[in-house]
Order: C-alpha cells, then sequence, then structure tokens
C-alpha cells in the first residue's frame, strides 16, 4: 500500500488530500514564545510546491525559529502550521485547538529534511551508515537500495570515497556535504538550511552552496533557507523574506529586495551584511 | 585484687596472645604462604570473582534500565524509580545482604543473594554515571534523529546510548573494581568469599601474615590490570580527533 510520503515523493499526489495549488507549507496566526519573550507573533505566509524562499533578518529575528518549528524541534505556542494542506502539530476541531496524532505529525515530517549549521551527523556511525539509518528504518526501504542510493548521493556531494569513513575524521565542509546527502536520501518534499554554511571555513563555504544550487536546479523539492550567503539567495530563491522582530517586513522577488529595497529597515540590514 | 595479680591471671589465659610466643615465631613463613595460597586463590575463583563478574553484569545492564527509565517515564513513574534507586543508593550493602539474607533464608542460595544484591546496589551507582552520560550527548543530535524522523526505541539504541557508553566506561570501571573490593562484605551473609577463606586458613595455625598479604596480593593483581584495561578501553572508545 503506497503510503503518502511515497507518494509526496515522487510527484502532487491527489491521494495526499492536496492539489497542485495547496500550498506546501502554510503558516497561518503563528505565534512562538520562549517564556514571556515573544519571537513570532501573528505570522502568515505560504510557500508553493518547488518554491525557494529565503529568509533573511539580524540575528534573534525569529527566522530559525520558523524551521524549527517546521521541523518540530520547537512547540508552536499559538496558530496552525499545515504541510500539504494537513495540519503539523494543531487543528482546529469543534473550535477548538488540539494536537494532532503523533502518527500524523510523523506521517508530515518524513516529507521534512534539514541541514544543520552544526552538520549533527551521528559520530557513532560511518557516513554510509548516518545516510542509510533513516531510509532503510523510517521509510522501509531494502539495505541494497538505501546503500545504493547514498553511494549515489556520495557521488552527488563529491565524496564518492568516504563513505566507510567516520565523520570525526571529515573536515567541516565534507561533514556538511554528508548532512546534505543525509537529508536528501529521505526525496523530502521540503528542504529545510538552517545557516548550513555559517560553521564553515570561508574557502569550502563555495563547495557547499554550489552543491545546494545544484540541487536546486535538477530537482522540485521546496526549500526554506536562512543564510547569510547574499549571493547564494539570490541565485536560489524565488523569494526573499525580511524579518524582524518576529514580523515579516518585506517580501518580494531577490532581485527587487536586493536592488531596489522599499523598506528602510531592509536597506540597512543589507547595508550592514554586504558591506556598503 | 591487686593489678599485678590481675596481669598475672591475664598472661595464664589461653585466649589472649602471648607475647613471647609471637616475637618467637617468624613474621613471615614460606611454608605456610605456599600452603594456603591454593586454597585462597580458590575461594578468590568460586566466589570473589564470579560475585564480582556477575555482579557488574547486572548493575551494568540494570543500571541503564534505570537510567533509560528515569529519563522517558512519566513525570510520576520516573519520580518513584529515581525515589527507589536513591534510597538502594543511600544505604550500606553491608544492611541490604543482611536483609535478604533474612527476608530470603531457606529460598535463595546466599551466593545468588550476594551476586544480586551486589549487581543491584552498583547498579543505582552506574544508573547515575548513564544518566549524565545520556545528558552529555549533544541537543544536536536528538535534533537530527528529530529531522530524520527515527523511532524513539531506534534514536535510544542507535544514537544516544551508544554515544553515552563512551563517556561512561572509565566510571563504570571504576565501579567494577569498587564492587570488587566490596565483597569481602559477603562475610555477613556467610560466603566464605577470599578474605574469609584466607581467615579460616590462617586462623587455627595463628598465621595471619601470610593469608592477609596473598589475599590483598590478590585482590591487587586482578584490580590492577582491570584498571589497565578501562583505561585502554577509553582510549579506543575516544573519537579520532
Amino acid at each position: 500500500m503506497p503510503t503518502p510520503t511515497e507518494a509526496a515523493g515522487t510527484q502532487p499526489s491527489p491521494a495526499a488530500s492536496s492539489s497542485a495549488d495547496t500550498p506546501v507549507i502554510e503558516f497561518v496566526d503563528v505565534e512562538k514564545r520562549f517564556g514571556d519573550n515573544v519571537v513570532l507573533k501573528d505570522l502568515n505566509f505560504q510557500v508553493a510546491r518547488g518554491e525557494r524562499v529565503t529568509l533573511i533578518g539580524p540575528s534573534g529575528s525569529g527566522k530559525t525559529t520558523i524551521l524549527r518549528l517546521v521541523m518540530t524541534l520547537e512547540e508552536l505556542s499559538g496558530g496552525y502550521i499545515y504541510i500539504d494542506g494537513q495540519p503539523l502539530t494543531h487543528e482546529q476541531r469543534g473550535g477548538k485547538r488540539v494536537p494532532v496524532s503523533k502518527k500524523q505529525q510523523k506521517a508530515l515530517r518524513t516529507r521534512i529534511g534539514m541541514v544543520f549549521q552544526q552538520f549533527n551527523l551521528f559520530p557513532n556511525m560511518t557516513v554510509l551508515e548516518n545516510i542509510t539509518e533513516a531510509p532503510i528504518h523510517v521509510l522501509g526501504q531494502t539495505k541494497a537500495q538505501a546503500v545504493q542510493k547514498a553511494h549515489s548521493l556520495l557521488e552527488q556531494v563529491g565524496l564518492p570515497d568516504k563513505a566507510d569513513a567516520h565523520p570525526t575524521s571529515l573536515s567541516g565542509g565534507q561533514q556538511q556535504r554528508v548532512a546534505i546527502a543525509r537529508a536528501l536520501a529521505m526525496d523530502p518534499e521540503i528542504l529545510l538550511l538552517d545557516e548550513v554554511t555559517s560553521a564553515l571555513d570561508p574557502e569550502v563555504v563555495g563547495d557547499v552552496l554550489n552543491i545546494l544550487r545544484e540541487v536546486a536546479d535538477t530537482t522540485n523539492v521546496t526549500m526554506l533557507i536562512v543564510t547569510h550567503e547574499m549571493g547564494f539567495a539570490r541565485d536560489v530563491s524565488h523569494k526573499v523574506m525580511m524579518f524582524d522582530g518576529g514580523r515579516v517586513v518585506e517580501e518580494g522577488h531577490p532581485e527587487q529586495i536586493f536592488t531596489n529595497p522599499s523598506h528602510e529597515r531592509t536597506k540597512k540590514f543589507l547595508g550592514a551584511v554586504l558591506g556598503h | 585484687m591487686s593489678l599485678e595479680n590481675l596481669y598475672a591471671q591475664e598472661i595464664d589465659d589461653p585466649t589472649l596472645i602471648d607475647e613471647e610466643e609471637v616475637r618467637r615465631t617468624p613474621f613471615w613463613d614460606w611454608d605456610v604462604a605456599i600452603d594456603a595460597f591454593p586454597s585462597i586463590l580458590e575461594a578468590f575463583i568460586k566466589y570473589t570473582l564470579l560475585v564480582t563478574v556477575l555482579g557488574t553484569l547486572i548493575a551494568a545492564v540494570l543500571g541503564l534500565v534505570i537510567a533509560v527509565l528515569i529519563l522517558t517515564l512519566p513525570k510520576p513513574l520516573a519520580w518513584i524509580v529515581k525515589w527507589l534507586a536513591n534510597f538502594i543508593r543511600m544505604t550500606p550493602i553491608v544492611v541490604q545482604l543482611i536483609f535478604v539474607f533474612w527476608a530470603f533464608l531457606g529460598t535463595i542460595e546466599p551466593l545468588t543473594m550476594g551476586i544480586i544484591v551486589f549487581g543491584v546496589h552498583y547498579a543505582t551507582y552506574m544508573s547515575e554515571v548513564y544518566r549524565a552520560g545520556i545528558e552529555s550527548v549533544p541537543k544536536g543530535q536528538w535534533e537530527a534523529t528529530t529531522a530524520l524522523s527515527m523511532s524513539p526505541v531506534r534514536t535510544w539504541q542507535k544514537v544516544v546510548i551508544p554515544q553515552a557508553l563512551r563517556s561512561t566506561v572509565p566510571s563504570l570501571g571504576n565501579y567494577a573494581i569498587s564492587m570488587f573490593k566490596d565483597t569481602p562484605f559477603l562475610i555477613v551473609i556467610g560466603v566464605a568469599e577470599m578474605v574469609t577463606a584466607a581467615s579460616a586458613y590462617g586462623a587455627p595455625l595463628s598465621r595471619h601474615t601470610e593469608v592477609y598479604t596473598i589475599a590483598g596480593l590478590i585482590f591487587l593483581a586482578a584490580s590492577y590490570p582491570t584498571a589497565v584495561l578501562v583505561n585502554r578501553l577509553e582510549k579506543r572508545l575516544a573519537y579520532a580527533h
């Protein structure tokens, strides 16, 4: 029996209760508080299938929190997040906001992949085991399938001979490439990139970004990107959203945002980041 | 009765140590040492080593179970487990041995009791070591398992526990050695482990230095290599940097 996950990996499926125009990600009145500190307030936005959106803004503006909410790494304080039209954490039932079942959340979560700033590879496993663990034990692929896919992904990220290496023996740039391969091995519908080059040496940043550019060019994966690499953001994204104080200050096509920002806050931020 | 009389009477008491006799006999008698060695070694293998090895196995497994239960059970249940473990850890092992001895007299062999009590007692110590090890696993590792939708069982089994174990090996090794050195307490439940056996051999002959020296050396001969082994294991488990 095909699961929604398998169907989602290939093409928009009518069975998954979503049509091609259902947003892949939808935030409705999202609120996130850490204690008394309100990080996100009344946040509403949609991301269409295959769309690549970059979130920019000063640190503490809530960009990373958005990614973490989508990955269910943080609890939502208020509002709703929909993935393919289905509630990810809470739903409205009988006028009340109730949590969704763990099963539903997990089913949606398998469509989402994330690459972290600090790579977060499992140091007790080899590179190959890092990549094949979830495809085998979460998606139920056979070992042969998963291993074959892992080798082709390692080829894609330029590390064909590192399958049996341990992550700790790799450089930061290599570890991050493995982490990208690990996320892609799950055939995610949505890929979350959380400052993936911030912890890297400047000379390897380009390699990692080129791999991600290639992923953007060759797949239809929806991307939500938090980065300080404005060149990369401009190249790969369809839309840029400028955040400040937990709210969207401005959004638009990257060309417009980067060359002709309309909002004073955006101008100031880009001036500081781009150094002019 | 004058003090002199009292003194004279005490000298005649055969149960008291005859100082003259003590002065005449040598401090160390090789013949006694050589004769005593096999029976002391036998007691070491049959009781001391057996209790330590099986006790450590029980402690290592049960300690991990306790740690994982405390960290995963719903709060009230976790609290009960924690409280029980604290209770066992905070009471002396001798008391526990005597209690179990009288509570289960005639139903469980004393040797089995000893193994269980040592295993459970040290499990409560080892659970704290495991808990610290588990808590030292970086948050990013947990987040990666969520991002990959790994099941809780798989997360614990493949990511958290293997990484927690690395940092716990030295402390677990130390507790094993500590347990080993506590085995003479088995005398309170009538298990003739090595030190009791040494005493039983030496007492009728009035030879004490040889038998206890041998017991001490056997302890050292077993503890030291264990410590070295733990040290090596620790180095081998450390990640390459």
